[in-house]
């Protein structure tokens, strides 16, 4: 059997097991840096159907809990968008501080931390009242953004000080700079908040820490066959429902990889497009979707079978991945 | 007050783990030239080259240092052309053992001969000349800038992936003109190129026409090549070289396609953050010399950030283990030969417009790090000092 017949076989078994999408299917949101676009992925037909206008280099994207609006940075346009989910018009601007990168949108669906690449600098903005509600200074190029489950603590890790900052959101202060290996990208709490990642591009390491005590607890080292280690540079994760397994997205060495969340052992390598950034779970997380930024396409991968079974061509430099279910 | 410190310590003890209120003078030492005369003044040798980029990498380490209770500084120290470089450094020695040279390879040699410098850590971010990473090194002297061989080898890495293996150039009458020509024939052999013809730039008096008209009077005589090399260093030339050559062939070195340690054509790998920093301080684009000294200051900053002290003796070990690794906006981690001291890094090949490829070039393999398939490898560095 070809690959082609393989995938396509595979996409049949696995549209005969997913349930059937509801009525207006599950999407799949792609920013492309380079195009100043959102390529809109219809996951019932692995399909691009729409392709938004945004401000320019977008990046960061992440939905209202209703999933109403979208945000979108708009990195070099210095703004965070509000976009209507269903329409996909912008709704309007919000302050965001300087070359907003990326953020996260606290449990209470009205703060938004977000990291000012340019600027060393998380704004916190309500997104109801449309104002920055604090400033905090944090180390060089802030990008990783993530909030606890509980919403007590906001991290900003950032590229050139090598640091995870916690934030305490009662107060809007940092209370705990904690180091990592060089170029943290990404940061998600898991194991329902106690414990922390941290991924470390140019490292080539996931650090995890204790919550309660941001201590490090352990640390993930990736090993990808036929690739330099310097290739091998984490940077999207996320977790399954269990959070007993982690995909790791692992830049320029065109691999996922798949992590035993428990003893922080790689259990698979899985190829992908070039220069994988980032990922988003369809709604079941039966499929995960990467943004390969280099060859500008979307790898569908099976999570059961851990297999890729398809490319979808989007935009230019595809960044961001968010679910719309 | 004491009461407030000890609360914010109790609330928050991994922000203080480490806060040992360390102090981190470094000092920029730089041997001031005379620039001799250049046929185009379009591009004056900037004053502050290689300063700026100094005081970028010390707000760097400032930035890191304030969450850990680091404290940096950097002094800048200028010896006057003729002036005596190794006195200025025995001064600077007194009140630092963390050192960035910027100054040609007597005066390197000269600091790091001194008494004073022996446990001191000093950073070449100035000399390219490949001997300092051979058998003229010394234990006390790493170099952030890459030497003349590691860009001969980029480039001639780049010339063979594309096939180009008939080679010409012409080579100015600098001594680092004729030093880095020197490492353009080193490497061709290395990659099994062939320069078939070479000619001097040597048009003083006589010249009777403009540049632009001797040139293809000049290159008529070079033969069949695929590829025109320049060896012009301190661009006086080479800059009309470019469309205007007998037979139609492109020219790299010096001048066309340029093999440096940073060019401000470099944005990927998160470049352009690093690039945007530099254009606000400094009010101008970020050349190979201000990269050299920003990874200098940037190298101590990490270490110091990693090992908690401004020990010399543990900074220069901990730069040398296989632990450290610094993120050079390059796309993968710098480290330091343990050989010879030299940064171990990728090498941009720039136009004035765009980078056209990044050596190490795919396929060019080495069985500890393709980046040691730039410059002198272990085997071929007559470096003894670092044993």
């Amino acid at each position: 059997m070809t690959f082609a017949a393989k995938s396509l076989a595979a996409l049949a078994l696995s549209a005969l097991l997913a349930p059937a999408p509801p009525l207006g299917a599950a999407e799949i949101w792609v920013t492309n840096e380079k195009d100043d676009t959102i390529s809109v992925i219809d996951i019932a037909t692995l399909e691009v159907v729409r392709t938004i206008a945004t401000g320019e280099r977008p990046r960061g994207i992440t939905f209202s809990k209703d999933f109403s609006r979208v945000y979108v940075c708009a990195s070099d346009s210095d703004t965070v968008q509000v976009l209507d989910a269903a329409t996909g018009k912008i709704l309007h601007d919000l302050p965001s501080g300087e070359d907003p990168e990326q953020f996260v949108l606290h449990p209470n669906d009205r703060h938004l931390y977000i990291a000012n690449e340019d600027d060393a600098v998380t704004t916190v903005v309500d997104t109801e009242t449309r104002k920055v509600v604090a400033q905090i200074n944090v180390g060089i190029e802030p990008e990783g953004m993530a909030v606890s489950p509980d919403g007590r603590i906001a991290i900003t890790t950032s590229e050139t000080t090598n640091m995870a900052h916690w934030i305490d959101t009662q107060t809007q202060q940092l209370f705990a700079n904690t180091l990592v290996d060089a170029r943290p990208r990404h940061a998600e709490f898991t194991a329902g908040g106690s414990a922390l990642w941290v991924s470390s591009e140019i490292g080539g390491t996931i650090t995890v820490f204790d919550t309660a005590t941001q201590a490090e607890t352990g640390k993930i080292t990736f090993d990808v066959k036929g690739v330099h280690p310097d290739r091998v540079q984490p940077v999207g994760f996320a977790f399954t429902e269990d959070e007993q397994t982690a995909f790791v997205a692992l830049g320029p060495s065109n691999h996922v990889a798949v992590v035993n969340a428990e003893t922080l052992e790689v259990e698979d390598y899985i190829l992908v497009g070039r220069r994988v950034w980032h990922i988003a779970f369809s709604p079941d997380k039966s499929l995960l979707f990467t943004t390969n930024g280099v060859s500008g396409d979307v790898t569908v991968i099976d999570t059961a079978k851990r297999q890729a079974l398809k490319s979808i061509k989007v935009g230019r430099f595809p960044w961001g991945a968010a679910l719309r279910p | 007050m004491r009461f407030l410190i000890t609360l914010l310590m109790a609330l928050c003890p991994a922000a203080f783990a480490t806060a040992a209120g360390i102090e981190v003078p470094v000092i920029y030492l730089k041997q001031q030239e005379q620039q001799p005369p250049t046929l185009s003044n379009l591009d004056p040798q900037p004053a502050d080259l290689g300063e700026t980029g100094a005081r970028l990498g010390l707000a760097d380490n400032r930035t890191t240092g304030s969450f850990l209770g680091h404290s940096y500084s950097l002094e800048t120290v200028a010896v006057p052309p003729g002036g005596d470089f190794a006195a200025a450094a025995r001064a600077a020695l007194a009140r630092s053992a963390l050192l960035i040279l910027d100054a040609p390879k007597p005066a390197l040699l000269a600091a790091a001969a001194l008494p004073e410098a022996q446990e001191a850590l000093l950073f070449n971010t100035a000399s390219p000349d490949t001997g300092l990473r051979s058998g003229d090194c010394r234990r006390n002297l790493l170099h952030t800038l890459p030497s003349d061989l590691m860009r001969s080898d980029a480039l001639m890495q780049f010339a063979l992936s594309k096939r180009w293996t008939g080679l010409a150039l012409i080579t100015g009458k600098n001594p680092q003109d004729q030093a880095f020509a020197g490492a353009l024939r080193q490497s061709a052999a290395k990659f099994g190129l062939e320069i078939a013809a070479e000619r001097t730039w040597d048009y003083g008096a006589d010249m009777r026409r403009n540049a632009a008209q001797e040139v293809p009077l000049m290159s008529q005589g070079l033969g069949r090549h695929d590829l025109l090399l320049v060896a012009d260093e301190l661009q006086d030339f080479a800059r009309y070289l470019p469309y205007n050559t007998w037979l139609p062939r492109p020219v790299a070195g010096s001048e066309g396609l340029v093999p440096a340690a940073w060019a401000p054509v470099v944005e990927q790998w998160g470049a352009a953050q690093l690039q945007s920093r530099f254009q606000e301080l400094a009010g101008r684009k970020m050349l190979a010399r201000d990269y050299a000294a920003w990874a200098a200051v940037r190298s101590i900053g990490e270490a110091v950030t990693r090992t908690g002290s401004a020990d010399a003796g543990v900074l220069r070990r901990y730069l040398l283990s296989d632990a450290f690794e610094l993120a050079g906006f390059k796309g993968r981690p710098l480290s330091y030969r343990s050989w010879n001291g030299q940064l171990r890094q990728p090498i941009p090949l720039a136009t004035p417009r765009a980078l056209a490829a990044q050596a190490p070039l795919p396929g060019f393999l080495h069985q500890h790090s393709e980046l040691d398939t730039l410059g002198l490898d272990a085997p071929e560095s007559r470096c003894g000092a670092f044993q």
